[in-house]
């Protein structure tokens, strides 16, 4: 039986391994690395248990995302995350992003994460909310 | 197991083993190789005996109950006090327990920064872990009083000629940790203890990580208080040690009020219990107690010279594997100031990464910044580190399992 308190479970199927390719290539080469000096989102976010601390640039044009870029320092879960989340970004609406639900990143992962691991996954979706609200109530927006 | 390296010591780690039953759990399919005990320690048979022979056999409260099992639970609640105090060469009135070492220093810093007045000093080390880092600088904040850090130099020990300078006639409390639970140092508390004498301070020491690993003489030390906690020294959890010189315990005010700390209570005015009862209000962690005494015992039993010549070889070991692997430690360099931890980085990986690729093995280690954040992300300047902590049921045969798994995680993440 699976054991979804341990969040590095390898068990002896593939689906199991959390530590894909993909993770990896995501963690020592992230897509979107970078600073954005004039962006409307300008967010960070730390997860305290695992040390991951993100900071995500949005620039918006016309209501939608023009460009995305982040910094950060983290494990691979997080780290992937995030690079992977700036990649399904670009071109969306603000809607769109506010839209933007766990289930979705869990999709871009591809894997499942334990307890523990949830967190450092969605550290990434936590600073764009995180950031979408700041930004809102800073320009008087309202839903 | 190498029977050769074992017959080295004086300690029959194969026998030793047998008495931590977790040891034999399969984690992931795997042996279980716990390496994070300076998180907390393994608890072996006669502790847990001990636990369960109080519910068992004489489940009563202490110091009110004239019937048998009342009298036997506070003999043997009692006891635990002398085989502390015997342990640490200190005297029974001497030793108050608490819930661990962070309720015992909490407690300090409430009742010593009542007199404490604007402009005085308090003096930490960087290597503090938050419990003898956040009291003093939360009470120094309310009172104004400024807290000062010791630093570490580059061989990850204490700048003795920074605390020099720092100590002074407005320092009246000096509070350091006895060994580093991130760097494993051993700090030279009776020198610090003597630069306390001459300005007059207050001289606490943090022995959470000490107290498992090394010979205590508080006499020797001369410190004015002591604190550690049962769970890091194969004791359960939630029962800890304030050890305060009795001069010191008569002046204090107790920090807890309520039944058993009192001699005698009028409406208008109470006068405490004599010591160590005074601090201990309300019907204590007895089986908590009773367990820290076995634990005491256990530890006596296998000597803590023996403990201690034992696992300086196995950090030893340690170390010259790290090290050989590439891995950079934080460690104090000279082997005499090196206790039973070692905390390193492997490049390229989140430290966090490799504790979970580790634990696929069955290795359990630490990551993060180990409650000590100023330390490892300003000093050390570090987001998180990989910590390993040994205790003397850790084999040879566990570090090696330990570099393949390291080397293992490295091949996950491609690294050369």
């Amino acid at each position: 039986m699976k054991e979804n308190l341990d969040s590095n479970w390898l068990g002896n199927k593939e689906e199991d391994e959390i530590y894909r390719d993909n993770i990896i290539d995501h963690f020592k080469n992230p897509r979107n690395y970078g600073e954005i000096v004039e962006a409307e989102i300008k967010h960070s976010e730390l997860n305290s248990i695992c040390g991951d601390m993100i900071r995500l640039f949005v620039k918006l044009k016309e209501g939608k995302v023009e460009d995305v870029k982040f910094k950060g320092n983290g494990c691979a879960i997080s780290m992937a995350a995030t690079s992977m989340m700036t990649e399904i970004l670009k071109e969306k609406t603000l809607d769109e992003i506010k839209n933007l639900k766990k289930e979705d990143i869990f999709e871009m992962l591809g894997i499942e994460l334990g307890v523990v691991r949830m967190k450092c996954g969605l550290l990434c979706l936590d600073t764009l909310m995180k950031g979408i609200e700041q930004m809102e109530g800073k320009y008087g927006i309202k839903n | 197991m190498n029977n050769n390296n074992i017959k080295n010591h004086a300690l029959n780690v194969v026998e030793i083993r047998k008495d931590f039953s977790i040891l034999n759990k399969k984690i992931n399919g795997k042996q279980l190789i716990y390496l994070d005990n300076a998180a907390t320690s393994l608890t072996p048979e006669p502790v847990i005996g001990a636990m369960n022979e109080y519910y068992g056999d004489y489940n009563a409260n202490v110091h009110r109950s004239i019937h048998y099992i009342g009298e036997k639970a506070t003999k043997e609640y009692e006891d635990a006090h002398k085989k502390v105090a015997d342990f640490i060469n200190a005297d029974f009135e001497e030793i108050i327990f608490t819930r661990g070492t962070t309720e015992s220093l909490n407690a300090l810093a409430y009742s010593l920064t009542n007199d404490l007045k604007e402009g005085d000093e308090i003096v930490l080390s960087e290597m503090e872990h938050h419990s003898n880092l956040v009291p003093w600088q939360q009470l120094a904040k309310n009172k104004k009083v400024k807290v000062r850090y010791i630093r570490i130099n580059k061989d990850f020990e204490l700048d003795m000629n920074h605390a020099k300078e720092l100590i002074n006639k407005k320092t009246k409390i000096i509070s350091v940790t006895h060994v580093s639970n991130v760097l494993g140092t051993i700090n030279p508390v009776k020198d610090i203890g003597r630069l306390a004498k001459d300005v007059g301070a207050i001289f606490i020491i943090d022995s959470a990580q000490g107290i498992p690993h090394l010979k205590v003489d508080v006499k020797d030390i001369d410190c004015d208080f002591l604190c550690f906690s049962g769970h890091k020294m194969l004791g359960p959890t939630g029962i800890g040690v304030l050890y305060g010189k009795k001069k010191m315990l008569e002046k204090l005010n107790p920090f807890l009020f309520g039944g058993e700390m009192i001699k005698e209570v009028n409406f208008e005015d109470s006068k405490w219990n004599d010591l160590p009862w005074k601090f201990e209000a309300g019907t204590p962690n007895i089986a908590g107690g009773i367990g820290l005494g076995a634990a005491v015992d256990y530890l006596k039993k296998i000597g803590m010279e023996n403990i201690r010549a034992y696992e300086e070889n196995l950090v030893n070991y340690a170390f010259r594997r790290l090290n050989e692997a590439g891995l950079k430690i934080y460690c104090a360099k000279n082997p005499n100031k090196m206790s039973s931890v070692l905390t390193f980085k492997v490049d390229g990986m989140h430290a966090h990464d490799v504790a979970a690729l580790l634990d696929r093995n069955g290795i359990a280690i630490r990551a993060g910044h180990m409650c000590a954040m100023p330390l490892v992300n300003k000093v050390l300047n570090e987001p998180a580190l990989c910590r390993v902590s040994l205790c003397f049921y850790n084999t040879i045969e566990e570090i090696d399992s330990l570099i393949d798994g390291i080397k293992k995680a490295r091949e996950v993440f491609q690294i050369e």
